[in-house]
């Protein structure tokens, strides 16, 4: 195996497109040492981005953050800004592994180790965030729910490295929560994962909703329903009966030893009412 | 494949060694350094035995190689004490009787001090949540979390 870590990102997009046999990108390498350590996969390349700047930075732009892929959960937890902008987000991407695994792990990484249970997927999702991908031709925009769309399969070319997340402007009154079921309460892989995002108005009236879950399809979902059972109301007793029915009825599980269907798709409402109810207490102090 | 040359620092000094680009900073310090203080438990970062600070941050070794260690400072177990005399922890550790197999002991004491180092007034929820990626099968944990709260109160003179 060869280990490569380029100063740019020119130069890691080169590497990887130039390897003809097994080229594996390290971030925070808590997924990729774990996969080589067990011989999952057996790379002849690993290229390091950890030492390209612009995928270690988090800075404001156009009114919103753009976070580099490779920018670890401990470090968006201590952003002076990221927090109170995007606590759900940074609350999902804090709930990955224990406080070492904090110091390594990356929402880049999260994405494109390709679970369906990644728990920063759904907060990203639902964060409306758009990851910026470069590669061999070049720069390109997709929205984080079109990167992954199959266990361990994602959208990206040969080559091509996921860079950033932009997390968009948002107004006033906006804010986000993610909750995850898991039988215990730390260190464990999420049986049900749900990010909700959403802006109120003065009245108090939810203007735009982004809901998304995780663990219970072959990819995280964005689930526009369940958005649209919430928009226009003050999340009442029965648009909150509308989410819930919207995000059941999204969701394709399987049977597994963390859960079954039926519990999964129970479990999915619950934490879409939920996570709505914290985002619009978070958003009504925003 | 020739072999990487790695200059670091390990508890303030300058080392080097030669390491393959598989060999993670665990097998490194171990192997090549003969550092044995970091345990390897499983080898996926579920355990925390391995706990190191790279660059001041808490991570596991496991799941770092040991060519990232290059131009960085690590600090391991082994630079816990002041020479003969015990840390805080390590002595608290000792009278709270918070350990008993041992292997799990220096990634507890490494992660502790870094908590310690962040919040040195932790409550016990606190504590627990730090050290949730440090598993030990012998003491049912309760001795090792007395033995911070009360390594932290000495070391704030409280």
């Amino acid at each position: 195996m060869r280990y490569e870590a380029p100063d740019t990102i020119d130069a890691a997009v080169k590497l990887l497109a130039g390897e003809a046999g097994l080229a594996r990108v390290l971030a925070g390498g808590t997924d990729l040492l774990v996969q080589m350590r067990s011989d999952v996969v057996s790379p002849d390349l690993v290229v390091d981005i950890k030492k390209i700047s612009e995928l270690r930075q988090v800075k404001e732009e156009a009114g919103g953050f753009r976070v580099g892929a490779a920018v670890t959960g401990a470090e968006l937890k201590e952003h002076a800004k990221l927090p109170k902008a995007w606590p759900g987000l940074v609350e999902a991407a804090n709930l990955i592994g224990s406080t070492q695994v904090q110091g390594r792990a990356t929402m880049g990484g999260n994405l494109c180790n390709g679970s369906p249970a990644a728990d920063s997927v759904p907060g990203l999702i639902a964060a409306g965030a758009t990851a910026t991908l470069v590669g061999p031709n070049g720069r390109r925009d997709l929205k984080v729910e079109d990167i992954m769309l199959a266990p361990r399969k994602l959208a990206l070319t040969k080559g091509e490295i996921v860079a950033s997340f932009l997390l968009p402007a948002r107004p006033a009154r906006s804010s986000d929560a993610y909750l995850r079921f898991i039988p215990r309460t730390e260190m464990d892989i999420a049986v049900v994962g749900c990010g909700v995002s959403l802006t109120l108005d003065p009245s108090g009236t939810c203007t735009a909703a982004r809901v998304s879950l995780g663990a219970v399809a072959a990819r995280p979902l964005l689930v526009e329903d369940a958005a649209k059972a919430i928009i226009g109301t003050k999340l009442n007793h029965a648009a909150l009966a509308k989410l819930e029915a919207a995000a059941r009825a999204a969701c394709k599980p399987i049977d597994d030893k963390r859960g079954t269907v039926e519990f999964r798709i129970d479990v999915a409402g619950v934490l879409a009412r939920r996570a709505a109810l914290i985002a619009q207490e978070r958003a009504r102090k925003a | 494949m020739a072999k990487h040359h790695v200059s670091a620092t390990v508890n303030g000094d300058a080392v080097e060694f030669l390491c393959e680009s598989e060999q993670t900073l665990l097998d490194c310090l171990r192997d090549e350094l003969d550092l044995t203080g970091a345990k390897e438990g499983c080898s996926s970062g579920d355990c925390g035995a391995c706990s190191v600070m790279v660059d001041g941050r808490l991570v596991c070794s496991c799941l770092v190689l040991g060519v990232e260690a290059s131009g960085k400072s690590i600090e391991t177990i082994e630079g816990l004490s002041d020479g003969e005399k015990l840390h805080p922890l390590q002595q608290k550790f000792l009278e709270h009787a918070a350990l008993q197999c041992g292997i799990c002991t220096p990634g507890f004491l490494v992660a502790s001090k870094a908590l310690l180092e962040k919040h040195p007034n932790p409550t016990e929820t606190e504590i627990r949540y730090w050290l949730a990626g440090n598993l030990c099968r012998c003491t049912g944990y309760d001795k090792i979390i007395r033995a911070v709260i009360d390594a932290a109160a000495e070391m704030r003179g409280a």
